[in-house]
Order: structure tokens, then C-alpha cells, then sequence
């Protein structure tokens, strides 16, 4: 009786599976369709190194591989935790990588959370996960300066789509270090419990392109525009909206005009045509805030071949020259309303200044022109009318820009030339040579910066100074 | 032999509720609904689908417009109206929705919707199925007032919140009650935190069963409070009539300011509101 009974029972359970795999809801692939896939284990340390889990540090970009150590005494639970001893000012910093030899099927969790406390309150400069050589960090996820105070608490970096998430190795990175005098640096960092989590409540998704706002460019056929700002935003339980920086390939991108705009995986814009194309992004099917509107006038004429041999040029921006300095084209002088934008072209590089009413080239480092006679600048013009007021500007001895904020005039030790491009030609380009005569034709030995005025539209590209 | 007699039983006795587990597993449908089994008032006395585009049914739901007196007694920000733009129903859900913007001298508005005068009732069991808004500073509220109100001002006419939430706190759900000596900060009160989901991402059930002696708070299919009048600091006051009202208020005392991290518009969809008695 009691046999009987006990054979009776996997019976039912066997009736039972079969009624569970015919009632499913949805129809299933046929048998023949198998995918691969790997092991959806989230842990990635919770008191020892998990499965197949290394330490890369970062050491050519010069991280301390001394600074991670497994802790035994300072855990927030079981016996071990992740130790990072930051370094004070000047001496390296803490980076590295946390990456698995075998593949993990991350798709089923929605975030990695770890509990972290510091030896003194810190704000770490990057942390995150998606690191991996094999895919060229394909699927990065960094959050930034994120806060951490000297008691253990728990911290959330939602996945900004999991889906993408079925074959990845980098399970945990951080960059942390004294990044100048004064910033938080010898101090201690602990993490523990490192996993991927399934919380069910990283909600809202928010994404973002172009750091949510609506631009508007001008290009030529031949320009690669980069998309920028590129952020996932979910609403934690705790009220939290937690943003991080999310790689390309996690948005799916689309141009409104493929005939004069198409968007790579890794979110570059190629400019392949006229017209004008609006760019735009998804992330797990929400609609990204932020876009471009690009227009492109076709193909940007080549501007002339300079014929200056180098060893009579310092340059200042020029792809036929090695510059003599770096320059901040963009210095955002205030009361500015100028756009100032390097622009890749089938021809290479060009400057490009829109709506400029004053801005400037600053050089990094001051020119000595003693032996040089003139300023090279090639204009190009999309419109009539257009006149540009160059000033070159020599900063003098105390290696400072010394202006009369009213009279826009050089002051104390400054000196400048003034001149302006006029007799322009739309949809051409047209070549100036400026003495370096004037005011500073006896000091031309600090040049620091040329200052342009008005416009307001126009492209520059051959900027030296020269020789003959 | 001990030992094999062990194992054997433990088999044995793990066999029985591996068993029920899988029967569960079979006997459950395809899709959950949201029906919930801590109520026993079925006699359906009134319901709202909100199947009608526009406005909402004129003979169940009036308006609170305004600011009332010191932001409805507890600060909040929004001017209350009743303009499309705050309420309507919308592809079979009443859409109430917080919006930031100059209006009335107030800087966001809302709605706030109620049934007095038009349905009121002592005793049943009223729930409405929604889905709540998030952020700080957003604080939606499903609840019911004393129908008394007018000559018996609150708090003696009584309260009770069905549903309360803090939009910076997307998984906590509040009921209570408030009375005589037993309102605002003393109101007597219970959270209920969601695990592993939130409020503001999916349709959630909350209900009351409210008969002589007793209140009982669920959520979905979860009974998590009942106060009775031992556990009120005063006088029951919840043997008479009460109206429902439904609103989404902004900032105030309960929940804070937003701050820039809010995101406008915020909307409480409501699927339906129904009210049952024994």
C-alpha cells in the first residue's frame, strides 16, 4: 500500500510538468533554434574573487597596481572585502579593471550595486563596469564623482539596457585619484558585496544625447561629428535619479536624411551629403532627449596648399604644419555670442566660427616671431559682406592678456596689429598675409593670442606665422 | 541505518510541498490580475471604468479649485483646477496631472477631484486601481473625508487615506486615519514598502474594507494594516458617511518642495474607482 502510494506521486508530478510546459503563454522557437548562451551569475566579488574574475590595473596610464588589496578586517559582510589605498597628490592613482575569462550573460539584472565606505568622505572620479579590450568597452557604463562617505552604504549603477548585456567580461572598474593640490587623496576606499542585481525598481528611464540638447550645426560633405553626452538616467528606490555615462553602442542612433547623414554604432556622425538631417537617438526604446540639426552645404572647397617651407613657419593651425603651440579656440570671452567649432572636412581640418561678435585664438604657449614678418590666414565665406577685424596680439613680458574691457585696447605691457580681412569672395577662399609690422614691430617676441571681431560667419584654416 | 532512514524521510517529506508548489504552478493562468482576495464586500454600489473621453462623470466627481486656505492646510504649491490640461479621461484612464507653470500666482498646477454631495456612504470597501507619478515633491492621494465636514470641521469629521505616497519614495505606500487627537503628525499610520517594484511603473490596487468596528488598508492582494478603535488616541469617528477624493498635490509639508531633479508633467493614471458593500 505505502509503495503504491509512493509511485503514485512522481505520476502526478509528471502529469503536472506537462500541463506547465503545454499551458505556457508564448509559442516558443522550434527545437532546430538553439542560442548559446553564458553563465548569468551576477556575483562579482563578495568575499573572494568570483568565478574566473582578474585585477587589471591601469598601469600605463599610471595607476598603482599596489593600491587594491583584499581586506579581512574592515568588511561590511562575511570576511572579505576590496581595499583601494588612494594616493595622495602626485602619486599615482587608483584604477583599475575587473574583468572575467569567461562570459557572463548580464541580461536578466538591472544594475551593479556594491556597499562602499571611505576613510574619509570622497567622491570617486569614475566607477562603473563594461570595461573589456575584446570589444573596445562596447558596452562602458561609468558613473561620476560619485559621493561616499565614511560609513558602509549601498550604491546603485543602473544598466542603461540589459538586453545589450549577453556576452560581457568587464564586470567592475574605478578611476580614483587626487586629480589636483587640495583634492581628496591618501585616504582609504572599500567595496563590498559587488554584484549585478535584479532590484526591479531602477525605473524612468531618462536617456540623453548631445547631454539632452537640441543643436544645430553646419558641416561639409567629408565631416565626422562625434556624439557627445551620452547618458542613461533611472529613478532609484530612494528617490535618487542616478545618471551615468553610457557608450554608444547602447543607443540605437537614426539620421532623418541618410543621403546626407549616417550615424556609426559608435555614435559618429559622417556627413556625406547636402542637405540637412536631423539626428537622433533611442536607448531600449525611449526616445533620448537632445538631438542635432546638421546642414551641410556639400563639399568644402580645399583651401590653397601653403608654400612656406616648415622652417619658416610657426603655426598655429594648419594640417601641412606641426603647430608651434596648442591654442584654446574656444576661450569664451564674456559677452561672446561665438560658436567656434574644428570641423573635419574631405580636405582636413577647418575652423569654423558662426555668430561671432568678438572671440579669440589664445596660444598655450607665447610665439616669438622676432624673426617672422607675417601672419597666413586663408577666409572662406559662405555669404557677401563678410569682413573680419584680426587682431595679433603680443602679451609682452608678464605673459599676460591685457585688455581695456571697454575700449577693447591692449594695456599695461600688451601690444597689438590690427587689420581687416575684406574683399571677400563667396564660395571661395581667399589668402591674407599680414605684416607683423605696427605696434608690434618691435615686439613680437610674446605673441599670445589673435582676437577677431565680427564676421559673423566664416572658416579659417592656414593660420601662421611666417617668414619669407 | 539512521542515517539512511534520515535521508529517506527528508525526501518523503519535501515530496508533499514540492507537489503543491507545482499544482500552484499549474492551476495558475497565463496573466496576473490585480484581483484581491482580503475583501469580502462584493455587492458593487458604484464604479468608475473612466470610459468616457473628456471630463469625468459630472454626477460622481466634483473640483476642489484653487489653493484653499494655507495650500489646502498644508502648504502645497499647486493651483487646483479643473481645465483639461490637470483632468480628463484619456483611452479608458483618468489622467490627473501636475504640471510646472505660472498660473494664479502659483507656480504648478493640479487637480483635485471628489464625490461629495454626489456619492457618499458609510461602510464598504472603496478601492481604485492606479498608477502613481514620481519625483520629489509629488504627492498623490487616494482618500475620504467625514461627509460632515462642513459643520464638524476636520479633524473631528475624520479621515482616511486609502492611499499616500512621497514621490521621492516610489516604493512606500501610507494609510491611515485622522481624528480627534489623532490628526496630522499623530495620525495613526502604516507604510507598506513594495519589494523588488515600485508604484509609478505599473497598476497597483489599493483598497480599503471599512465596516463598524474596524478599517483594513490593503494593496493588491496584500492585507497589511487594520485599526480599530483601540488603536486611535480619541474618538472613532468613522460610524457616519464619508466622500472620496482623488488629487496629485505638489510640494507641502508632507512631502517637501521638488526641486530640479523633478520631472513635469507628472500624471496618476486611474483605471477604475469602485465602491462595494457587505
Amino acid at each position: 500500500m505505502k509503495n503504491k502510494n509512493i509511485i503514485s506521486l512522481p505520476s502526478i508530478l509528471f502529469l503536472c510538468l506537462g500541463i506547465v510546459v503545454f499551458s505556457s503563454c508564448e509559442r516558443d522557437f522550434s527545437d532546430e533554434v538553439k542560442f548559446a548562451t553564458f553563465p548569468a551569475d551576477g556575483d562579482v566579488f563578495i568575499d573572494a574573487f568570483s568565478a574566473g574574475l582578474d585585477y587589471f590595473p591601469f598601469v600605463d596610464a599610471g595607476a598603482d597596481p599596489e593600491a587594491f588589496s583584499v581586506e579581512t578586517n574592515d568588511v561590511f559582510d562575511g570576511d572579505a572585502a576590496m581595499r583601494f589605498d588612494v594616493p595622495a597628490f602626485g602619486n599615482g592613482f587608483v584604477g583599475a579593471a575587473f574583468n572575467t575569462t569567461v562570459k557572463r550573460d548580464l541580461s536578466g539584472f538591472d544594475a551593479l550595486t556594491f556597499y562602499a565606505k571611505a576613510s574619509k568622505a570622497a567622491s570617486i572620479n569614475a566607477i562603473g563596469f563594461g570595461i573589456s579590450a575584446e570589444t573596445a568597452n562596447k558596452f562602458q557604463v561609468t558613473a561620476n564623482n560619485l559621493g561616499v562617505s565614511t560609513r558602509w552604504e549601498k550604491y546603485v549603477i543602473p544598466i542603461p539596457d540589459a538586453s545589450k548585456l549577453t556576452e560581457e567580461t568587464g564586470m567592475f572598474w574605478l578611476a580614483e585619484g587626487a586629480s589636483f593640490e587640495g583634492d581628496e587623496g591618501g585616504y582609504i576606499l572599500w567595496f563590498d558585496e559587488i554584484k549585478f542585481e535584479k532590484l526591479g525598481t531602477v525605473a524612468q528611464p531618462r536617456p540623453a544625447i548631445f547631454g539632452g540638447q537640441e543643436l544645430v550645426e553646419q558641416a561639409f560633405t567629408g565631416s565626422n561629428i562625434p556624439i557627445t553626452g551620452l547618458t542613461q538616467t533611472f529613478n532609484l528606490d530612494n528617490g535618487v535619479n542616478q545618471t551615468v555615462t553610457a557608450a554608444p553602442s547602447y543607443f540605437n542612433f537614426s539620421s532623418s536624411d541618410v543621403g546626407v547623414a549616417v550615424v556609426s554604432e559608435l555614435g559618429e556622425i559622417s556627413i556625406i551629403g547636402a542637405g540637412t538631417s536631423n539626428i537622433s537617438a533611442l536607448l531600449g526604446n525611449v526616445r533620448a532627449a537632445g538631438s542635432l540639426e546638421v546642414t551641410s552645404s556639400g563639399s568644402l572647397q580645399a583651401s590653397p596648399n601653403p608654400i612656406h617651407p616648415a622652417g619658416n613657419v610657426k603655426s598655429i593651425f594648419s594640417d601641412a604644419y606641426t603647430n608651434d603651440t596648442n591654442s584654446n579656440f574656444s576661450p569664451g570671452f564674456g559677452g561672446s555670442t561665438t560658436e567656434t567649432k574644428v570641423t573635419s572636412t574631405e580636405n582636413g581640418d577647418v575652423l569654423v566660427y558662426t555668430n561671432n561678435n568678438f572671440t579669440g585664438m589664445i596660444f598655450d604657449n607665447t610665439v616669438d616671431a622676432s624673426g617672422l614678418t607675417f601672419l597666413h590666414i586663408d577666409v572662406y565665406v559662405q555669404a557677401p559682406g563678410v569682413e573680419v577685424g584680426v587682431q595679433i596680439r603680443d602679451i609682452g613680458a608678464n605673459q599676460t592678456l591685457e585688455t581695456d574691457v571697454n575700449t577693447g585696447l591692449p594695456t599695461g605691457d600688451d601690444r597689438d596689429r590690427r587689420f581687416d580681412l575684406t574683399g571677400l569672395t563667396v564660395g571661395q577662399w581667399t589668402s591674407f598675409n599680414i605684416a607683423l609690422d605696427g605696434d608690434i614691430a618691435d615686439q613680437k617676441n610674446n605673441l599670445g593670442a589673435i582676437i577677431l571681431v565680427g564676421g559673423p560667419n566664416f572658416i579659417f584654416d592656414n593660420v601662421y606665422f611666417f617668414t619669407e | 541505518m539512521n542515517k539512511k532512514y534520515k535521508d529517506i524521510k527528508t525526501i518523503r517529506s519535501s515530496f508533499p510541498s514540492i507537489l503543491v508548489l507545482l499544482l500552484v504552478y499549474c492551476f495558475s493562468g497565463c496573466t496576473t490580475d490585480d484581483t484581491q482576495t482580503v475583501a469580502r464586500f462584493t455587492n458593487l454600489v458604484m464604479e468608475d471604468n473612466f470610459e468616457t473621453e473628456g471630463a469625468p462623470n459630472p454626477q460622481i466627481w466634483g473640483y476642489d479649485i484653487g489653493t484653499g486656505v494655507n495650500g489646502w492646510g498644508n502648504q502645497e504649491l499647486q493651483y487646483y483646477t479643473s481645465r483639461p490640461e490637470n483632468v480628463k479621461v484619456d483611452n479608458g484612464f483618468l489622467l490627473i496631472t501636475a504640471r510646472q507653470e505660472s498660473f494664479e500666482n502659483s507656480q504648478y498646477t493640479s487637480a483635485r477631484l471628489l464625490t461629495k454631495d454626489l456619492f457618499e456612504q458609510q461602510y464598504g470597501r472603496f478601492e481604485a486601481r492606479i498608477r502613481l507619478p514620481y519625483g520629489q515633491g509629488i504627492w498623490p492621494a487616494f482618500w475620504m473625508l467625514g461627509a460632515d465636514i462642513d459643520d464638524n470641521p476636520w479633524p473631528a469629521a475624520g479621515e482616511i487615506d486609502i492611499m499616500e505616497y512621497r514621490g521621492q519614495n516610489p516604493t512606500v505606500l501610507i494609510g491611515s486615519v485622522h481624528g480627534p487627537g489623532y490628526s496630522a503628525g499623530e495620525a495613526i499610520s502604516k507604510e507598506y514598502i513594495l519589494e523588488n517594484d515600485r508604484f509609478d511603473t505599473g497598476f497597483h490596487v489599493f483598497g480599503i474594507e471599512w465596516g463598524p468596528e474596524y478599517i483594513n488598508f490593503y494593496v493588491d492582494d496584500v492585507l497589511y494594516n487594520q485599526i480599530t478603535p483601540e488603536d486611535v488616541t480619541g474618538t472613532w469617528v468613522f460610524n457616519k458617511p464619508f466622500y472620496i477624493l482623488m488629487n496629485l498635490a505638489v510640494g507641502g509639508t508632507f512631502v517637501g518642495s521638488p526641486n530640479a531633479e523633478t520631472v513635469f508633467p507628472q500624471t496618476m493614471l486611474v483605471d477604475y474607482v469602485r465602491v462595494y458593500e457587505e
